[in-house]
């Protein structure tokens, strides 16, 4: 496992790597966690003649929720430090609920939830969350900063709308409106294993009626998958089991999982529908626990 | 006042391991720890293809990368004879492929250069053209009429049939099924597995033209051979060759056979004259070396309405891969799959077999057992239970009424294996009672009613370890007996070698406890060394369970040889005759007059300053054990199971295990081996296995696809003993290495069918994946027969 020869570099700053990725001509990677770049490049898939790690760069470690119940994710808050996060188990039971299933505990001690969104990977578990969430990333490059929806940003297997010299900053969670509510389930194999299949479901509450909703889908496509339809199909209802047979089958045909080892396409299908099921029934039970 | 033999570290003492104060302080000595001066280091190019014709490998890019010495392709090993190997089976197996390539990752070309970076980019500089042809990646197509001929290399090989065999008695057998009242009938795979030891294989070569002497450093489990191998293969004298196994990072079975990259580094060493380093990676080891298992079942038994077992029919359709390259001892091609139904008493048996090349990595029949028992016990506990379910009986009862007797031993098996001695219906007990068997069952009604399934699962077997008489065993022609060889020094302590090969089991824990039994002498005075032909006398390694049967037993012989020149130096410095000596732990004293004696070391000391007249000095000597017979320990495992209906996922309540293994030495050690067999048993039952697609690619070639299971999802283990001593065994020992990982996994998937029962479900192959365990509750038909995964685009 030796991977190809490249150039190291640590800048300070996020202008100064953007600067080296501007120079570099498409041929540098930021370094992140390194928890999805360094297998790939010791596997030789990927040969990046450029790293430009960040993990130097001061300020960029936080999660927080602004004053207004904005949720912001910095590119270098790693999962371990959702995975313990009080905020986070306070405020965003979706995320809450992810940050425990996502790899094991020594990746998630190096990786991050930007580098996540950023890698695109397929069976990447927080780009479904986030897509439930409605959230974004901040993405800076020499023309100053933007905003991109995760649903917009990842545009195929491990691709990304990121420009070459563009770094995602931060990623966001819109303010709720109403009361947060959520939940991920994931089918692994074993603790560390990628989903088979993960259902990500977020919803906004007001009393026992869904204002609004979001599910993302892990595992079961080319990329993640936003279920919108089957979102919006729970969206005036209160999570009864016939609104819930809606989504989880209208979920179900948004899937486009794959035969493969670890499951049949149908079987992967009936999984998300039965995860959509079991998150929306957990909700509807909780919001009656609380009233 | 005799010694207390838990104190010094003699049978029976929980002694902690000797060998963790240097694993655990990160000081063990592996091979990638071993830096030589002047060292170069080698990659292996592997082949992309399951099955391509080679039509030409252009080396010349990487040839003019600077740092890069040599690039070995097949052909120039062909020039020296090197291209083609022998197997341990008796068949051949390519070094570096020249005319074709037969299965994904084969090694293809090999480059040596001045680092690792650098020989990696050598690998990829190197242009092989290949002409796909047709893969063949499971026995049905291997035996298709218009099948490509994988092995065209052999001359006389028409087919891809590896071999035809057959055992047992086919009349009689003929004879038990025609007066069964009920016969039951099962077919399944066990797929194919990978021993993965957490260090892969690697070697440094070091040949010194001056002195003619060739060192190899090697991840091996049997330096011995690997010795004669070497002398035999490479035409170098024995006596200049010297093998050391250093500290190993686990074996499993997967250290046993000769690899093409020791043999390549061999050769470059030899080219080169300088150290030459292999270094295989994790996905090299996993895609390329020794597997376990994949095979195929069609099992049949003729039954009793009352319960009897009247006979037993097996086939077996093995596949071995591109080459028959099985590191097994015996003269039985399957293996010992004829040693199923040996805890049992049945009528007759009968077995056939036949074994097919696939375009799949050979080097089969690895992986913690002894050459094919764990498919023969679990194919057996998995008929049993279809046998017990055919009869409508319970399971417990049913192997209750066919487990071999306390008194029927020794017991002549139908296959002809000899077993003698146990208490497997106590066993039984002990794991029903430890279980709550009867609860358990009304447990599983009551929730059955609302909704939820549970199951139990029972496993009950006898397996044969030891590897050895010499009488049936041997590889290559060499008799598998094996060595160990002690010298108490003049202080009384010791040097123990022997012919095994620790990576991981304790010997330099466990063997310094049999000396300490034996002779008195405190196990901590006791060092033990393996693993240096240049030291160790020669033995025949580490594997089958066969170290404390057969070299434990030779390091109990050495110490009774040295106890009895002891008592005679003994008798001479009391001054009375050998015959009014009287021996206790430690010391010998005179009979009659137990206040006067002396110590072991007494006798040490005196071996070299104080020696009867006419007597050798020094008090050393050496034993070479050939066991009588094989060893045969029982176990029953029983594990409870829910199964999530709905997903198909299904999760462990408990598992009850009860071991008899004889006498245990150290019984920490022993119950850690249970523990590790039961947690690879568990994961051979949930996750693991190493499948191809239909285009012979290996998925399961890295730990995302192989799983390993974590400390997080294997659950917890029950253990209870049952202490049967062997007879033929000088302390009673019968080996635990390997038994849970045997018996191990149809206890689980007996679970799972059990959980399910209602759905008429009769089989689900391993691993039982949420997927195939959800298909047959909703299709209530089995889930058997593994066939090459499909990808859908
Ligand atoms: C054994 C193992 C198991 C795993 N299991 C799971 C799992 O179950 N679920 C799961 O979701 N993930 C899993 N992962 C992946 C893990 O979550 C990674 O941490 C994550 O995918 C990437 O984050 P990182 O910070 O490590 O990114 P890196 O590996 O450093 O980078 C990944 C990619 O994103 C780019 N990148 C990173 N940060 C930025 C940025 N700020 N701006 C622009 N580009 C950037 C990099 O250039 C690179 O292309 C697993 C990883 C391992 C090794």
């Amino acid at each position: 496992m030796y991977p190809s020869r490249f150039r190291y570099e640590a800048p300070s700053t996020v202008d100064e790597a953007i600067a080296l990725l501007a120079g570099a001509n498409g041929e540098a990677k930021i370094l992140a966690g390194g928890q999805s770049l360094i297998p790939m490049m010791k596997l030789r898939f990927a040969a990046p003649a450029m790293l430009i790690d960040i993990n130097g760069i001061a300020g960029l470690d936080y999660h927080h929720s602004d004053a207004d119940g904005t949720f912001r994710i910095g590119a270098l808050c790693r999962h371990a430090d959702l995975e313990k996060s009080a905020t986070l188990a306070a405020s965003q039971p979706t995320m809450a609920a992810a940050a425990p299933v996502v790899a094991d505990p020594l990746v998630r001690t190096r990786g991050t939830l930007v580098g996540s969104l950023c890698h695109a990977d397929p069976q990447g578990d927080w780009a479904s969350v986030m897509v439930s969430l409605g959230g974004s990333i901040v993405a800076q490059g020499p023309n100053g900063r933007r905003a991109v929806a995760v649903s917009d940003l990842i545009d195929g297997p491990f691709q990304t709308v990121l420009a070459d010299d563009e770094i995602a900053i931060e990623a966001v969670v819109p303010a709720a409106i109403g009361t947060r509510a959520g939940g991920y389930l994931k089918l692994e194999r074993r603790v560390g294993d990628f989903a088979t299949v993960g259902v990500a479901v977020s919803a906004e509450m007001s009393g026992a009626t869904v204002s609004q909703a979001g599910i993302g889908l892990t595992g079961v496509g080319p990329a993640t998958i936003n279920a919108a339809e089957a979102a919006g199909s729970l969206v005036g209802t209160s999570l009864d089991a016939e609104a819930l047979d809606t989504a989880a089958q209208l979920a179900a045909e948004a899937a486009q999982p794959r035969s493969d080892h670890r499951g049949s396409a149908d079987y992967k299908r009936h999984v998300v529908a039965t995860f959509v099921r079991r998150i929306g029934a957990q909700i509807q039970r909780s919001g009656q626990e609380a009233a | 006042m005799a010694l207390d033999e838990i104190k010094i570290g003699g049978l029976g003492a929980s002694r902690r391991r000797v060998e963790d104060n240097r694993f655990i302080r990160g000081k063990g000595n592996y091979i990638d720890d071993i830096v030589l001066p002047g060292m170069l280091h080698m990659e292996i190019l592997r082949s992309p293809l399951a099955h391509a014709r080679i039509r030409s490998i252009d080396a010349s890019a990487a040839w003019a990368i600077p740092g890069v010495r040599m690039v070995l392709t097949g052909d120039m090993l062909a020039a020296r004879n090197l291209a083609w190997m022998p197997t341990l089976s008796y068949d051949t197996q390519a070094v570096l492929a020249t005319d074709k390539v037969r299965f994904q990752g084969q090694e293809v070309a090999c480059v040596v250069a001045d680092d690792p970076y650098i020989a990696k980019d050598g690998c990829e500089a190197i242009v092989v053209d290949y002409e796909p042809l047709p893969p063949i990646v499971n026995p049905t197509q291997a035996k298709a009429p218009d099948a490509p001929l994988i092995r065209d290399d052999k001359t006389g090989q028409d087919s891809n049939v590896v071999f035809d065999w057959e055992v047992g008695d086919r009349e009689g057998t003929d004879r038990a099924f025609a007066e069964a009242d009920v016969i039951s009938t099962i077919e399944m795979h066990y797929p194919r597995s990978h021993p993965s030891p957490i260090e892969a294989c690697g070697s440094i070569a070091d040949f010194n033209r001056a002195t003619s002497k060739l060192t190899v450093y090697m991840t091996t489990q049997a330096p011995h051979i690997i010795r004669a191998a070497v002398a035999l293969v490479a035409e170098l004298p024995e006596h200049m060759i010297r093998i050391v196994s250093p500290d190993l990072g686990g074996g499993f079975g997967n250290k046993v056979p000769v690899y093409p990259g020791y043999v390549v580094s061999i050769l470059a060493s030899i080219l080169l004259e300088r150290p030459v380093k292999w270094i295989e990676d994790k996905s090299g080891n996993l895609i390329s070396t020794g597997f376990g298992r994949d095979i195929y079942l069609k099992g049949e038994m003729a039954l009793r309405s009352d319960g009897r077992i009247l006979g037993v029919r097996m086939h077996t359709d093995s596949d071995h891969g591109a080459f028959f390259s099985d590191a097994q001892p015996s003269k039985f091609k399957v293996g010992l799959m004829h040693s199923a139904f040996s805890c049992y008493d049945i009528g007759a048996a009968h077995l056939t077999a036949q074994g097919v090349y696939t375009n799949k990595a050979p080097g089969g029949v690895a992986y913690r057992c002894s050459f094919r028992v764990t498919e023969a016990m679990f194919f057996q506990e998995r008929m049993v239970q279809a046998a017990a379910s055919d009869l409508g009986m319970d399971q417990a009862e049913f192997r209750r009424i066919n487990l071999v007797r306390d008194d029927d031993f020794p017991h002549r098996t139908p296959w002809g294996f000899l077993t003698d001695s146990g208490q497997y219906g106590k066993c039984l007990d002990l794991g029903l009672e430890a279980i709550g068997y009867e609860d358990f069952l009304r447990q599983k009604e009551e929730a059955r009613k609302r909704g939820r399934l549970l199951g139990i699962g029972i496993s009950t077997m006898t397996e044969p370890l030891g590897a050895g008489n010499s009488r049936e065993y041997d590889i290559l022609g060499i008799k598998m007996f094996d060595s160990a060889e002690l010298k108490v020094h003049m202080t009384g302590k010791a040097l123990l070698r022997t012919g095994a090969k620790t990576q991981g089991q304790g010997h330099e824990t466990t063997w310094a406890q049999i000396v300490a039994h034996e002779l008195g002498i405190p196990a901590e005075d006791v060092l033990v060394e393996e693993g240096d032909t240049d030291t160790a006398p020669f033995g025949m390694g580490t594997y089958a369970s066969r170290s404390t049967p057969v070299a434990g037993a030779a390091v109990a012989m050495v110490s009774r040889k040295i106890r009895a020149k002891a008592r005679r130096i003994a008798a001479h410095l009391l001054e009375v005759s050998e015959e009014d000596i009287e021996w206790e732990l430690g010391r010998f004293s005179v009979r009659g007059a137990p206040d006067r004696g002396v110590t072991i070391q007494e006798c040490a000391i005196a071996a070299y300053s104080n020696m009867p007249d006419g007597m050798e000095p020094g008090l050393e000597n050496n034993a070479y054990y050939d066991p009588p017979n094989l060893t045969w320990p029982f176990a029953c495992y029983i594990a409870t199971v829910e199964v999530d209906p709905e997903t198909g996922v299904w999760d462990v309540l408990r598992v009850v295990a009860v071991d008899d293994c004889g006498v245990r030495i150290n019984p920490m050690i022993v119950e850690g081996q249970i523990m590790g067999g039961l947690t690879e048993a568990y994961a051979m039952a949930n996750m693991q296995f190493i499948t191809f697609d239909e285009d012979g690619n290996c998925i399961g070639s890295n730990y995302m696809d192989y799983l390993l299971p974590t400390a997080w999802e294997t659950p917890g283990f029950e253990l209870h003993e049952v202490v049967t001593p062997c007879p033929h065994h000088p302390i009673g020992a019968k080996g635990i290495g390997e038994c849970a990982t045997v018996g191990g996994p149809a206890a689980f998937v007996n679970a799972v069918i059990d959980a399910i029962g209602d759905a008429g479900v009769r089989n689900i192959d391993m691993p039982l994946l949420p997927d195939r365990v959800h298909e047959a509750i909703t299709a209530g038909h089995d889930v058997s027969g593994a066939p090459p995964v499909k990808t859908e685009p």
